[in-house]
């Protein structure tokens, strides 16, 4: 694959180190002719010194045929612009921009950007695992092409659920119980007349919309 | 009309002061507040702090009001970012931008944002008394 990044900071060089050493053909274009010297004198003539947001060294760089272009400055503003041209100018299939400030992902992706990456997010997500309770719902899969999942419920003991049978159990509209795997571990193919039991785990099928319903009528009490 | 003048740069500033004379209501945003003296002793609308960029600060400056919005920091990144939110987040009616690199401003100007290119401008204007 041919990878174009802009920006040869942090991000920039450990990325271009990472992807060369997998076999992919790399250009790191920075503004900065020294810091590209000292890369290039470890990982080769990878660099080309130049403004990424400038059509013509994106041009001299052989961004129309780049398979990916990767805007990894520390301006949010320069990602997005670079990544604008990259997409419009040159058609490259897959633009990414990372992003420090965690508002402009809706822009980003508003504005043609297809992927966009933040530290800040990673890391707030990760504070919002460790800080909330554990969630019973986990989300296996969305249904291709459609509004539907599939997750996997857990069965607390303080589920109002627990002792009823299936057909008891008001579920939100188009939510089907399709698997049971009982605590220790048995599978069942669940019935209407199956009972659920604290600790089962059940994994079903609904829409992505009444996710939060599905969660309430398994697990609330 | 209401407009919001980002980047209180000389052409900002004047541009303030020809729209006040118009009787238009100016607010004036900068991230630096020295600009803000190159403002004429007669300004009578708001200088506010803030980063064009950002859609809170952005919020603040009342772009949620404005008629129209001008991106004329010395950074064109920045005024395209800007320029875009003003019309893709809060769909001000008139959205202006300073681009000095004529191929990038060719590029937004085919996007579809209302791009002013000095350089091109002024290459012209010198090569017409030549």
């Amino acid at each position: 694959m041919y990878i174009v990044i802009v920006g040869a900071g942090n991000v920039g060089y450990h990325l271009a180190k990472a992807v060369l050493s997998k076999g992919h053909e790399v250009l790191l274009i920075d503004r900065d002719a020294a810091t590209l010297e000292r890369i290039e004198d470890e990982l080769g003539s990878i660099g080309l010194n130049g403004d990424g947001c400038e059509a013509n060294v994106l041009e001299e760089a052989g961004t129309a045929r780049a398979d990916l272009f990767v805007a990894v400055t520390d301006q949010d503003a320069d990602n997005l612009v670079a990544c604008q041209i990259a997409k419009h100018r040159f058609k490259v299939p897959r633009t990414v921009a990372r992003m420090s400030d965690l508002k402009n992902e809706p822009l980003f992706k508003k504005l043609g950007v297809d992927v966009t990456v933040s530290s800040t997010i990673l890391i707030l997500q990760y504070i919002e695992t460790q800080t909330s309770k554990p969630r019973l719902l986990t989300r296996l899969a969305v249904l291709r092409g459609s509004e539907r999942e599939m997750v996997d419920v857990r069965i607390p003991p303080t589920a109002a659920v627990v002792g009823k049978k299936i057909r008891d159990i008001s579920l939100p509209q188009n939510s089907l119980i399709i698997l049971l795997i009982r605590q220790d571990e048995r599978i069942q193919l669940p019935t209407s007349t199956t009972t659920l039991e604290a600790g089962d785990r059940v994994v079903v099928v609904g829409d992505r919309s009444s996710e939060e319903g599905l969660h309430q009528a398994l697990t609330g009490s | 009309m209401k407009v919001l003048i980002m980047g209180c740069s000389r052409v900002g500033a004047h541009l303030a002061s020809l729209l006040e004379t118009d009787g238009h209501e100016v607010t004036v945003l900068d991230v630096d507040p020295s600009g803000f003296g190159k403002l004429s002793h007669t300004f009578r609308g708001n200088a506010l702090l803030g980063d064009g960029t950002d859609e809170d600060s952005l919020r603040r400056a009342g772009i949620e009001q404005m008629d129209a919005f001008v991106a004329l920091t010395e950074a064109d990144n920045t005024n395209i970012m800007a320029a875009q939110i003003a019309k893709s987040v809060f769909n001000v009616a008139k959205v202006v931008c300073r681009v000095y690199d004529p191929t990038r401003e060719e590029l937004y100007r085919e996007l579809g944002l209302d791009t002013v290119c000095p350089t091109a401008l002024i290459a012209a204007s010198v090569k017409k008394r030549l």
